[in-house]
């Protein structure tokens, strides 16, 4: 076996073993199922009276580009905490002791998440039809939109593996959730239009990726808010292209940066 | 260069691992023959893990070299890995997964193809009386089933070598003893184990060498019989009906020993180079002045002595007495 196909058929066995942990603990898909509906629910239902979308329409249909965009910047704690249980278990010695490159235990989980990321979307979009959220443009831009989620999984899945060799519990990969990745979603387009927020807020917001993530996908599926200001700042005016660049910014700098800090924290 | 005639399953120099200031290893040399069984012999923090981790290549040396099954755990961790299972501290089989799934991940894992890797799960499921457990998540398994299944995983790829770091910790008295019975079959069938035990019993009833290990330190080596040596030879042991005779009993002791007398509640030990002589004449004298007695005798040093002696710390044992049984 060449070592190209080894690494192959070693990720895809680790893989495998990841997506039977996420079949066989379905509490631990909280995040990925149960929030994200509970958020939507919350936000358009309690604030929706409340916030009136730029340029007009449903707020419900306005909400949905947000938690999608949320949701998945969040994907990068199930990798995380993935990491941190096996760190913590001593699963990790089993397989480092084993003939295989060290690496495919990262791009094992790494696949594994990216299955796994597929569940919040569908979750998502049953929750969001549901509650009356429609697509008003084209099959293919939509399309698009679904992709540009799929894209931007896989970027946020290096940003976890990176938590994992910054920390080694699963305590303290859900402590910096709160405290970092929380307010990142927050100050963004996600539940109100940027426009409503002050100063140096607005600033931030605008150039968060979450925001563009955010803003692309109400684009995509013609929903309020997606309209694209095209005198604007790049971020706004250029939300996909922005939210592309910020992908494969995070995998050229996160993934290689991961993989080396990881085999770093593990090495003792 | 790959020897795999030399008879040394294990040849590890001046092994030095440090964590911060302390020096988990420090300067470890160990020889380990083929087919032979080596136990690490230690009380908690002596660095025996670390030992393991360095020669199953899960962490570096700050210095010293190793050769494991013929290759270098430096230049070839690969084939070492290859060549070794590893059974570590806490059993790290993966509770959410089937016993199955488990053993046969491990196969895939070895690249020796799905199927193989299947039939071979179902193989060692049945060596380890675990068929009825097959598909049994491991998380619902007993305390011994998870350690023969983590054993069994070691096994897949039918190593060379294993390591087995603290094996039987955490055990009930019988599933430590099948155990045992299980580790004895494959010494049977030539398979080489160096093991890590706090445990006495269990260097002593397993291992052909024992290599005792302190703060990083090896400081004893040999068979279990060499080792009860250098605790001393004989001892007379004394045991008084009533407390108030130990004074006099261990004033008497002293007469007809080598070393200074011991006492412990009723108890008087000393050590003894007259053999039966001596306490032919121990007896005799005590008779003379009519001092009631429990027990008299004389005692082999144990492990335990030895342990003692040289770690200056009493070693950890069993609190049961079942396991000798």
């Amino acid at each position: 076996m060449s070592s190209a196909q080894a690494f192959a058929t070693d990720t895809w066995v680790i893989a495998r073993r990841g997506i039977k942990h996420i079949r066989r603990q379905p509490e631990a898909l909280s995040d990925a199922t149960i929030q994200p509906i509970i958020f939507v629910l919350l936000f358009s239902y309690v604030f929706g009276g409340a916030i009136s979308v730029p340029g007009g329409g449903s707020y419900k249909e306005f909400l949905m580009g947000g938690i999608f965009a949320q949701t998945i910047v969040f994907g990068c704690f199930g990798v995380a905490m993935a990491l941190a249980y096996d760190r913590t278990n001593g699963a990790i010695d089993r397989f480092h002791s084993l003939p295989i490159a060290r690496s495919t235990f990262l791009s094992g989980h790494s696949v594994a998440n990216l299955i796994r990321s597929i569940i919040p979307i569908v979750f998502m979009t049953a929750t969001g039809l549901a509650i009356g959220w429609r697509v008003h443009s084209s099959f293919l831009d939509a399309l698009a939109g679904y992709g540009l989620m799929f894209v931007f999984s896989f970027a946020v899945i290096w940003i976890g593996v990176m938590l994992a060799s910054l920390v080694s519990t699963p305590e303290a990969v859900q402590g910096i959730a709160f405290v970092v990745i929380f307010p990142i979603t927050f100050i963004a387009s996600t539940f109100v239009p940027t426009s409503t927020l002050p100063g140096v807020l607005k600033t931030i917001a605008e150039w968060n990726p979450t925001s563009a993530l955010a803003n692309s996908l109400r684009h995509q599926f013609g929903n309020p808010g997606g309209a694209i200001p095209h005198d604007a700042i790049f971020p706004l005016a250029h939300p996909f292209a922005y939210t592309l660049i910020w992908a494969v910014a995070i995998v050229l700098v996160c993934a290689p940066l991961s993989v080396v800090l990881y085999q770093r924290s593990i090495k003792s | 260069m790959n020897d795999s005639t030399t008879p040394l399953a294990i040849e590890a120099y001046g092994l030095v691992k440090r964590y911060g200031p302390k020096a988990a290893l420090d300067g470890v040399d160990l020889d380990v023959a083929r087919g032979s069984v080596c136990a690490l012999l230690g009380p908690n923090g002596a660095g025996k893990t670390t030992a393991v981790r360095v020669l199953t290549t899960l962490t570096e040396p700050d210095a010293g070299t190793a050769r494991v099954a013929g290759h270098d755990i430096a230049t070839d961790p690969l084939e070492v890995r290859r060549s070794i299972g590893l059974a570590a501290q806490d059993a790290t089989v993966d509770g959410l997964l089937t016993g199955h799934e488990n053993l046969a991940m491990i196969g895939e894992l070895h690249h020796m193809g799905r199927k193989r890797a299947l039939t071979r799960a179902d193989e060692l499921l049945a060596q380890f009386s675990l068929t009825d457990a097959r598909d049994k998540l491991a998380k619902d398994y007993s305390g011994g089933m998870r350690r023969r299944l983590d054993l069994a995983a070691t096994l897949v790829a039918t190593p060379e070598l294993l390591f087995l770091d603290e094996p039987t910790t955490g055990l009930d008295p019988r599933a430590r003893n099948d155990l045992w019975d299980v580790l004895e079959s494959l010494v049977d069938e030539g398979v080489t184990i160096l093991l890590t035990t706090q445990y006495l019993e269990e260097a002593d009833r397993l291992a052909d060498d024992i290599v005792v290990v302190d703060h990083g330190h090896v400081i004893a080596r040999g068979d279990a019989r060499s080792l009860k040596r250098q605790a001393g030879g004989d001892h007379l042991h004394v045991i008084c009906a009533r407390r108030e005779d130990v004074e006099a009993v261990a004033a008497i002791v002293g007469r007809f020993a080598s070393g200074r007398p011991s006492t412990d509640d009723r108890a008087v030990t000393a050590p003894a180079e007259g053999g039966v002589q001596a306490i032919a004449q121990l007896a005799q004298a005590l008779a003379e002045e009519d001092i009631e007695l429990e027990d008299l005798g004389l005692r082999q040093p144990t492990l335990d002595d030895a342990f003692l002696t040289l770690t200056g710390a009493p070693a950890e044992s069993f609190d049961d007495e079942e396991v000798a049984a």
